[in-house]
């Protein structure tokens, strides 16, 4: 989904989220990655999956229409530098804010392989603007409609075994799939970062609502992240931050997602 | 005391005001002091901690003018010093006394912007009725004339005509200010530059203005139309507005000046970050900071559960750790969301209790139970990672402190679990790194506060700042208070400009 946004589509860096509400009194504001901008037309890109009803709501949204509260860029963009070789890894909608940081890291003269992966071949995305950043690129599904029939910890772990071993990991998808990537390249001592999505209020670090633990240090991720190292996160308490509200949710914010993800850490 | 009905309080203003208007000009200050103070009309509070609606209902005409006459008119006037905005106190309450309430808005209006809600937030125990001679003179700060209700009367009055007089805005000058944050700083800063005829243009990170007083701030305390009435006051004055706009991210500080052509620039962007104990169990599902839960109930409108999509946690047994007015409004807000059992942990004694006391008698009317001298060691959870208890340690007073408060001592052994399901913290902030990461040549303290001058000048040119984002911590009036200082020195320095036509 484009948003004409020309302030946040000027500024906006790598790794850099939005805040939206589809409703100005009563809307919950959630945060979205910025998966790509364009300075030119003044727009942003957003790609999001359907969870609840936020999401719903904005999947309902046809051109013309109006978000009434859409604050950013937000989060401390990317560290971009030449690290010599990177492995990117995006797990389902992930690789939508993977995307922008893949182009980056290119740009910046890396070696880049890219590692995508999905449940099946219909939740890929952006294979194609992936492809074409990618110096090796690996599609994978779990149910092998599509590619390699393996979850993507399972070519990372090959891509940490090559020599010399990547500079640089980094994991961006469902946060049991950023946990098992980063328990993956621990062992090879590949440095590894994970863009978390926690539940935010604010977005500006007034809230705290979205802190996490790194290496046992409290951590805000609207403003000392989203992204931080993999191998210091303790994803089980983020994990469990997350269900908060699952019990009280209504209906209609039966979350997909955590579905899917719980799914996944069945098989892994 | 226990709670009177508001239609007595109502009634028995009514039959001493007829009778002290008979001879009020000839009542000697003995016979002055003789009056009884007037009550606060408030809800009952088993009928108001299940409600959001305002606690205060404020006084009746006759109340109001039978409390103006217990002013005994000081010529030494310590009210007024004590006034961080300065307003004549005694000349308003004089009108009031006699029943004129026009001019005593006049008069409060010739130095407050936003009585309306100073009247109801200011804490005047500390200020200007601290010193009153009437309080004095009968050895009780609680009995000084009420001079914040009467400030609230006096507004409220002026909105209920529905003519609020919007203050005159000189003629344009072309000069171009930035104000950030809409909080209570911003608004004075704002109104201030704009009746110079300065452009304004004032922006916001949330979706709603107010600041503090929308997010923080419980409608049960300061409701939201209030706050609309302050601002729809800075939009007839011509103030532009843009919400949803982060300064610092949306747009890098520097730029509004170099890029955007602002004259001037005020950063009131408020106290950032929430504190947190650095115990075991404080990041469980249940824990939230009094930030949070306040912005999630007060701003997301939480509390309305029927329309707001922003869920608020479900508890039964709340542990809220401080003793500010934060804690009290996380603690009360808490009981109306519906908690059964709410406890106010706090390590030292009431006397130390940085909550107005208003607040605290007003939590403990509502059915707060206060627990002193303790303070959390630990938070446990269930399997799943919610919080199930908290065990507190129990602390007694030492010698005083830096800060003049006798310091909290652990005993040691004293410890004991408390059953609770979820934990508010509200120990203070830090300040909000934002600017400051992104504004490399602004000079902070070693707690990230933004520095000023005495004009509220920082260390970069045409760049100003007040608020929390200075104070750290502190009160709407204080932050209003250097709202003034700084629009005082920005239209100083425009002034300056236009004379050297530049």
């Amino acid at each position: 989904m484009r948003l004409e946004a020309p302030l946040i589509a000027e500024e906006r860096e790598a790794g850099q989220f939005i805040m939206l509400q589809v409703d100005n009194d009563y809307g919950e504001r959630i945060p979205l990655t910025i998966a790509d901008a364009d300075k030119e037309e003044g727009s942003i890109t957003i790609i999001f999956q359907v969870v609840g009803k936020s999401t719903d709501e904005l999947s309902k949204m046809v051109e013309g229409d109006n978000v009434p509260t859409l604050v950013g860029p937000l989060g401390t963009p990317t560290h971009i530098e030449n690290f010599g070789r990177v492995v990117c890894v995006g797990g389902g909608i992930g690789v939508a804010p993977l995307h922008p940081i893949a182009q980056a890291l290119k740009n910046a003269g890396n070696h880049v392989t890219i590692i995508i992966g999905a449940r099946n071949k219909e939740l890929i995305i952006l294979e194609e603007e992936m492809k074409a950043i990618a110096d090796e690129f690996i599609v994978c599904t779990d149910d092998g409609s599509y590619g390699r029939k393996d979850l993507v910890t399972a070519p990372l772990k090959e891509e940490c075994e090559k020599s010399p071993k990547p500079d640089l990991a980094i994991a961006i998808g469902p946060p049991v799939m950023m946990k098992f990537c980063a328990l993956t390249t621990k062992p090879y001592d590949v440095h590894t970062l994970v863009s978390l999505n926690t539940i935010m209020v604010d977005g500006t670090g007034m809230c705290g609502g979205c802190r996490v633990d790194v290496g046992g240090v409290v951590k805000f991720v609207c403003v000392d992240g989203p992204e931080f190292d993999g191998h210091k996160v303790d994803f089980d308490n983020m994990i469990s931050r997350l269900n908060s509200y699952k019990a009280i949710e209504r209906k209609d914010h039966d979350c997909h997602l955590e579905k899917a993800a719980n799914e996944k850490e069945g098989q892994l | 005391m226990s709670h009177q009905s508001p239609e007595m309080l109502a009634e028995k203003a009514k039959e001493l005001l007829v009778e002290y208007l008979a001879r009020y000009d000839e009542m000697k200050p003995k016979e002055k002091m003789a009056i009884p103070a007037q009550p606060m009309r408030e809800q009952d509070p088993d009928v108001r901690n299940k409600n959001l609606e305002e606690v205060a209902i404020g006084y009746t005409m006759e109340q109001a003018r039978v409390e103006a006459m217990r002013c005994l008119q000081c010529k030494k006037q310590q009210c007024v010093a004590d006034c961080p905005v300065e307003i004549d106190i005694p000349e308003f309450i004089k009108h009031v006394a006699n029943g004129d309430i026009q001019t005593a808005i006049d008069v409060i209006k010739r130095t407050s912007l936003l009585p309306a809600i100073c009247g109801r937030v200011c804490p005047q125990e500390a200020q200007c009725q601290m010193n009153c001679t009437v309080g004095k003179g009968l050895k009780d700060v609680n009995q000084a004339v009420a001079i914040g209700r009467l400030e609230r009367f006096v507004a409220d009055w002026e909105r209920e005509q529905g003519v609020v007089k919007i203050p005159d805005v000189k003629p344009e000058t072309g000069k171009k200010v930035a104000v950030v944050g809409s909080g209570p700083a911003g608004l004075v800063v704002a109104a201030d530059v704009r009746r110079e005829g300065h452009d304004v243009t004032m922006y916001e990170a949330f979706h709603k203005l107010g600041g503090v007083m929308r997010y923080g701030i419980p409608e049960f305390r300061l409701p939201n139309s209030i706050i609309d009435q302050e601002l729809d006051t800075l939009d007839k004055m011509g103030v532009k507005i843009q919400t949803n706009f982060v300064v610092g991210r949306t747009r890098k500080l520097v730029d509004l000046i170099e890029k955007d052509g602002f004259d001037a620039v005020f950063l009131g962007t408020g106290a950032g970050l929430p504190i947190f104990m650095g115990i075991e169990g404080e990041n469980l599902v249940g824990v939230f900071s009094a930030n949070e839960y306040l912005t999630r109930a007060n701003l997301m409108r939480a509390y309305d559960k029927d329309f707001a999509d922003t869920p608020i946690y479900p508890s039964k047994n709340v542990a809220v750790v401080g003793g500010g007015n934060v804690a009290m409004d996380a603690a009360r807000m808490a009981k109306r969301l519906g908690a059964e059992n709410v406890y106010v942990i706090y390590r030292r004694t009431e006397n130390e209790m940085p909550a107005r006391n208003e607040e605290i008698h007003h939590a403990k009317e509502e059915g707060i139970q206060f627990h002193f001298l303790r303070n959390p060691k630990k938070i446990f959870g269930t399997e799943d990672g919610r919080v199930k208890a908290i065990e507190v340690t129990k602390f007694e007073l030492g010698e005083p402190d830096a800060s003049g408060r006798r310091r909290p001592i652990a005993i040691p052994g004293s410890e004991y679990i408390m059953d609770v399901d979820t934990v508010l913290v509200s120990i203070g902030n830090g300040s909000n790194p934002l600017i400051s990461r992104t504004t490399p040549d602004m000079k902070v303290n070693k707690w990230g506060n933004i520095t000023v001058d005495e004009s509220q000048k920082t260390s970069m040119n045409k760049i100003y700042a007040g608020g929390d984002i200075v104070l750290g911590a502190a009160t709407v009036i204080l932050a209003m208070g250097e709202g003034r200082r700084a629009a005082a020195a920005i239209n100083k320095q425009l002034k300056e400009e236009i004379e050297a036509g530049k």
